[in-house]
């Protein structure tokens, strides 16, 4: 007996395959759209610097133009205070930030940088010599740092030690320049 | 009337005549542009605050926002455009501060995925609807036509009646 053959779907008329081409593209895209989404998940779930995170270099440049860079502060301890002329707790502990940073310039151990958040800088300048503050301070330009930081708020300051790790993270404002010594002391030691 | 007189009464009236002009041109130059609250919130509705969510600086109330328009109103004045004021503060707070993201780097991912991926997702449907509208109107070949579907039937109703017959 004869044989008869089905007829092949794949051969049947009007059957349409997707080119190659257009299934890699859409797999690129596909895979393209997912990766993009899994940075910007992971970047929103990313916490704060955890005490003992050891801190990339910091560069800033002062309202007068000096440069600082904290990775040439290997060997010394790095206060790092954001704050804003537009914040009231700020202003409550800027006296006791300068009477440590009086306390601990001689010493040349430790820097004091004060990195002022989204502010203006007629009023940063004028809050600055309001409150008598001596230690290098400039603008946080495009919020490198303070992104790099994952900052909450201001003000906020971060302890560097010796080693470039990060050693305390103060939320909030420091109550008093005694408070400041009781946390750098020991990492001068 | 000597000449000496006529001559220093005149160069009085030029002296007197230029410093009336200088004063003119003085008062020219130093008068400022004036820049209406109209035209400050104009270039503050472009721009969100970086400290709170989601807030325009034309609308925001806090201290920091009047800052930021007293800023923009500085900068109005010394005859920036809203374009360049806008770079300023992106370039200052980061950005944030812009309504979009600027179309650099892997910014342009989101310009152009969603649009890529809409666009592919299209093609594909009419892809498939296209062929589905092929495969109904495709012509019957030759072998499914009623006369070859005869003969078929012939040949079996033949086997059929040869296996009665055995």
């Amino acid at each position: 007996m004869d044989q008869i053959n089905p007829v092949d779907p794949a051969e049947a008329p009007g059957k349409n395959r997707l080119p190659l081409p257009v299934f890699i593209l859409a797999g690129v895209l596909l895979v393209a759209f997912l990766g993009f989404l899994y940075m910007g998940l992971q970047r929103s779930q990313q916490g704060p610097v955890q005490v003992g995170d050891s801190m990339p270099p910091i560069i800033l440049t002062t309202f007068d133009g000096q440069m600082i860079d904290t990775s040439e502060q290997k060997g010394n301890v790095v206060l790092l205070n954001f704050w804003a002329s537009w914040c009231k707790p700020c202003e409550s502990e800027s006296a006791a930030l300068q009477s440590a940073w009086e306390y601990y310039q001689p010493g040349g151990q430790v820097l004091f940088v004060g990195v002022d958040y989204v502010d203006t800088e007629p009023e940063a300048l004028a809050s600055l010599q309001k409150y008598g503050i001596t230690f290098p301070n400039g603008p946080d330009l495009g919020t490198k740092i303070s992104q790099m930081f994952r900052i909450r708020g201001v003000p906020e300051t971060y302890i560097i030690d010796r080693n470039g790790n990060l050693a305390y993270i103060q939320i909030g404002p420091f109550s008093s320049s005694e408070q400041i010594k009781s946390i750098i002391d020991p990492l001068l030691q | 009337m000597k000449k000496s007189t006529v001559v220093l009464g005149i160069g009085l009236l030029v002296i007197l005549l230029g410093f009336t002009f200088t004063g003119r041109v003085q008062a020219q130059e130093q008068t400022p542009v004036v820049v209406t609250d109209d035209q400050v919130n104009q270039v503050a509705s472009q721009l969100y605050c970086p400290v709170c969510e989601n807030i325009s600086l034309d609308v925001c109330p806090t201290q920091a926002c009047e800052q930021w328009r007293s800023l923009i109103r500085e900068k109005l004045e010394a005859g920036w455009s809203a374009e360049q004021i806008k770079e300023y503060f992106a370039a200052q707070y980061g950005d944030r501060v812009l309504p979009e993201p600027p179309k650099k780097g892997l910014n342009w991912m989101v310009y152009i995925l969603p649009p890529a991926m809409i666009a592919g997702g299209a093609l594909l449907l009419a892809w498939i609807i296209l062929g589905m509208r092929a495969r109904k109107v495709a012509p019957v070949s030759a072998e499914q036509t009623p006369q070859s579907s005869g003969e078929y039937l012939a040949r079996v109703e033949e086997e059929l009646l040869k296996r009665k017959g055995e």
